[in-house]
């Protein structure tokens, strides 16, 4: 095949010239045409010598070269492992929660959650994660969150890789797709902890997961424009289990995002999530000061507007980048509020009203990549609890007016892509009446299978 | 909306493959240029990645999931260059024909023999290559043995282009013989000579023209050089006769300017991928550039 390549008329028509009887040419064009055919020679001399050497080389180290460069062979399914730790250094404080934001309240002591959790050392949860194609119409992917005396699964999914036409579907339990930050484990965060808005909206998981369907098209435009929905159990705050037939959550998403240039690139994402809730218990403040318990029976309904904006010089992030990013959400939550309490509170007998909250919050960051191992980042979160109407129960539940806010900063050292090491340090006024000076040191090492750079 | 999603679909169904020519995805330049060399002007060609960044770390950027939707074929280096970015593009991109396994994924590195193959997979080394290591771009013959593969997926994808790929693939590869021959001879005076690099970046480079490594600037594969490496590598070179040390355009300057200055041996930026024109012009003023710097220091 390479040889035939190889265009012989030229020598063919020189070897005639020279062999033939030259009789009207004089010795000075003998000669040249005689220099003529022995570079002619050379050259393909030196060409076949080439050839055959390549020939001889590639017929030699040819282990089966196809399945040999397919990385993937040895990890089926690939298998990660993420370790996550920290030393935090915190006030003692006995019911951390957000002034004037209701949470979940849990009864127990689990332990599980992101970064929320205690003083002193702690082991955050470990992840592993197992992912495959399934066959050529599906992948799978399970991520076991695992910690003392539980095994949670907070992700486990099917997704279609076959449809086409910029379609994907999506089935199982997964993290949603709303906002920017809320796909992200915790361990791809660039803070050791969650914004306080994603605490403020999700609980202290930080993150909504839903157990359902995602449907997702991404539009045949040069500029990506993707849009999604998602229905599901939607079990998990800010709302409940309803123990249902029909849907408990859904949610509506769309991103746009392109590059400016060869430095930039951006993304940003409107989002819109209905939830539903049945007696969902969070803690109240009475207008005494003792802690009463509010059951709410509504809908929750947000919206999610996120950007990011990232630069690196020529599109190369090995040594310097900045990431800019801002998420913003408002919420109403619309619905009935049972409120009880001990003897002696002021919900000592248990009384119904309307319950309306009109709440929003935003954070934003900048993280700066100073060094090829060395980054820096600068948070500042702020919540408006904005207004909350528990109508017959604004004479027991106290409203307080503090608006929660925190500033942090943090450098991280990466020796590789799959450790870093991070101190941080924030100061916490989400509750009212106490400033908070904290400080982290954590750890995040993954092992195993290579995770993905997201943008 | 209901107006703009029915617009939408209209785009969606002139996007499908009745459309004359290809859509090719490339991660890398030379990979984009090979393909335009095939199919010239019948074809698309988008390039991910250019010279200046490095193709280990790449982000699935919101831009190249929006390129690889449209595309009908993704041609990637592979031996798990892109592991970090190319499976999310394409996990979130949407579009069936070009998922690894279907015709319209080709990988380059799966075309040849790959060399520095670790005998152990461990991380401990740095961020080592199961496959091999994947670089096979600087080496002509190797990049001649891919387009042959490439130029057959193309025309199997697009039978009604398929004379015209193997045309252009055929005048290009006697046209690539050739300058492989010029570039064998000119190079010549190097066979021997010794360069440090910074990254693993040229083994394919430097066996192909009979250069020897006499050190890399990272002590692991992937992992920023150490200062106490590059003074054990500065003894190490001491007395030894050594042409060059080469970095690739979007490593970091620093290490090699430090050993540089130490030792006395010229720094040199030495291309991994085309550079200018993603197209033969591109892909042959490469190869003389690579080999004229080379020579421009030669002692």
């Amino acid at each position: 095949m390479l040889f035939r390549r190889i265009p012989s008329a030229p020598l063919a028509l020189a070897l005639a010239l020279v062999t033939s009887p030259a009789i009207s040419a004089s010795d000075a064009e003998l000669d040249e045409l005689r220099a003529q055919v022995r570079a002619l020679r050379d050259s393909y001399e030196h060409r076949l010598a080439e050839l055959e050497s390549r020939l001889a080389r590639q017929a030699a180290p040819a282990p089966a070269p196809a399945p040999a460069a397919d990385g993937r062979r040895g990890f089926n399914p690939e298998i990660s492992l993420t370790l996550q730790g920290q030393y935090r250094r915190m006030k003692d404080i006995d019911e951390r929660h957000l002034s004037g934001f209701a949470g979940a309240s849990h009864g127990d002591e689990d332990g599980h959650d992101h970064g929320a959790g205690e003083r002193g050392f702690s082991l955050d949860h470990t992840e592993l994660v197992l992912a495959a194609n399934i066959d050529s119409h599906y992948r799978g992917l399970v991520n076991f969150g695992i910690a003392d005396g539980e095994v949670e699964v907070e992700e486990a999914w099917f997704q279609s890789t076959g449809l086409g036409h910029g379609l994907t579907l999506r089935g199982g339990r997964f993290l949603s797709s709303i906002g920017y930050l809320n796909a992200q484990h915790a361990h791809a965060w660039d803070f050791a902890d969650a914004p306080l808005m994603y605490t403020a909206l999700f609980g202290e998981h930080a993150s909504y997961g839903n157990d359902g369907l995602q449907f997702k098209w991404v539009l045949p435009t040069e500029l990506f424009a993707e849009m999604g929905a998602e229905v599901g159990r939607g079990a998990n705050f800010p709302g409940t289990d309803r123990d249902v037939n029909g849907i408990g959550s859904s949610a509506v998403f769309a991103h746009l995002g392109g590059d400016v240039g060869t430095s930039h690139s951006w993304r940003t994402g409107l989002s819109y999530l209905n939830a539903r809730s049945a007696g969902r218990e969070s803690h109240f403040d009475d207008v005494g000061g003792e802690e009463v318990e509010g059951a709410f029976t509504g809908r929750s309904r947000m919206w999610i507007a996120d950007a990011v904006w990232k630069w690196a010089p020529d599109g190369n992030g090995g040594a310097r980048a900045l990431t800019l990013q801002a998420e913003f959400f408002q919420r109403r939550e619309d619905g009935d509020l049972t409120c009880q309490g001990e003897a002696g509170s002021a919900c000592a007998v248990a009384l119904d009203s309307d319950y309306r909250t009109r709440q929003r919050g935003w954070y934003a960051q900048a993280v700066y990549k100073f060094h090829p191992q060395w980054r820096v980042g600068l948070r500042h979160d702020r919540l408006d609890p904005g207004r909350r109407d528990y109508g017959a129960n604004n004479t027991n539940i106290a409203r307080d007016d503090h608006a929660p806010r925190r500033s942090s900063v943090m450098v991280d050292w990466s020796p590789s892509e799959f450790s870093r090491l991070r101190l941080q340090l924030a100061r916490d006024q989400s509750m009212a009446g106490e400033t908070d000076n904290q400080l982290w040191l954590q750890y995040v090492m993954s092992l195993g299978a290579h995770g993905a750079h997201r943008f | 909306m209901s107006r703009f999603v029915l617009l939408a679909l209209l785009c969606l169904g002139l996007a499908s493959p009745a459309q004359a020519g290809l859509k090719v995805f490339a991660t890398l330049p030379e990979w984009g240029a090979l393909a335009r060399v095939i199919g010239a002007d019948s074809v698309t060609v988008f390039v991910a990645t250019h010279a200046l960044q490095d193709p280990h770390h790449i982000e699935a950027r919101p831009s190249l999931i929006a390129r690889a939707r449209q595309a009908d074929l993704v041609v990637a280096n592979g031996a798990d260059l892109e592991v970090g970015w190319l499976p999310a593009v394409l996990s979130a991109a949407g579009n069936g024909p070009i998922q690894p396994g279907q015709p319209g994924y080709f990988e380059a590195a799966a075309q040849v023999a790959l060399l520095e193959v670790p005998a152990r997979v461990d991380r401990a080394d740095g961020d080592v290559h199961p496959a091999g290591n994947p670089h096979i771009g600087l080496d002509p013959h190797r990049l001649l043995a891919v387009g042959t593969a490439l130029h057959e997926r193309m025309a199997a994808l697009d039978p009604a282009q398929a004379a015209v790929y193997r045309a252009n693939w055929s005048a290009f590869s006697a046209r690539w013989q050739l300058a492989i021959a010029r570039w064998t001879e000119r190079a010549a005076p190097l066979r021997g000579k010794a360069i440090v690099v910074h990254h693993t970046a040229y083994p394919y480079f430097t066996r192909w023209l009979g250069l020897t490594r006499a050190g890399a600037l990272e002590a692991k594969a992937g992992v920023a050089p150490g200062s106490a490496h590059l003074a054990a590598l500065r003894d190490a070179l001491a007395g030894q006769p050594v042409l060059a040390i080469v970095r690739p355009p979007y490593a970091p300057e620093g290490p090699g300017q430090w050993l540089a200055g130490e030792t006395g041996i010229p720094l040199l930026r030495l291309p991994t991928t085309v550079e200018q024109s993603v197209d033969e012009a591109g892909l042959t003023a490469w190869f003389d550039e690579l080999i004229d710097r080379l020579l421009a220091h030669r002692r």
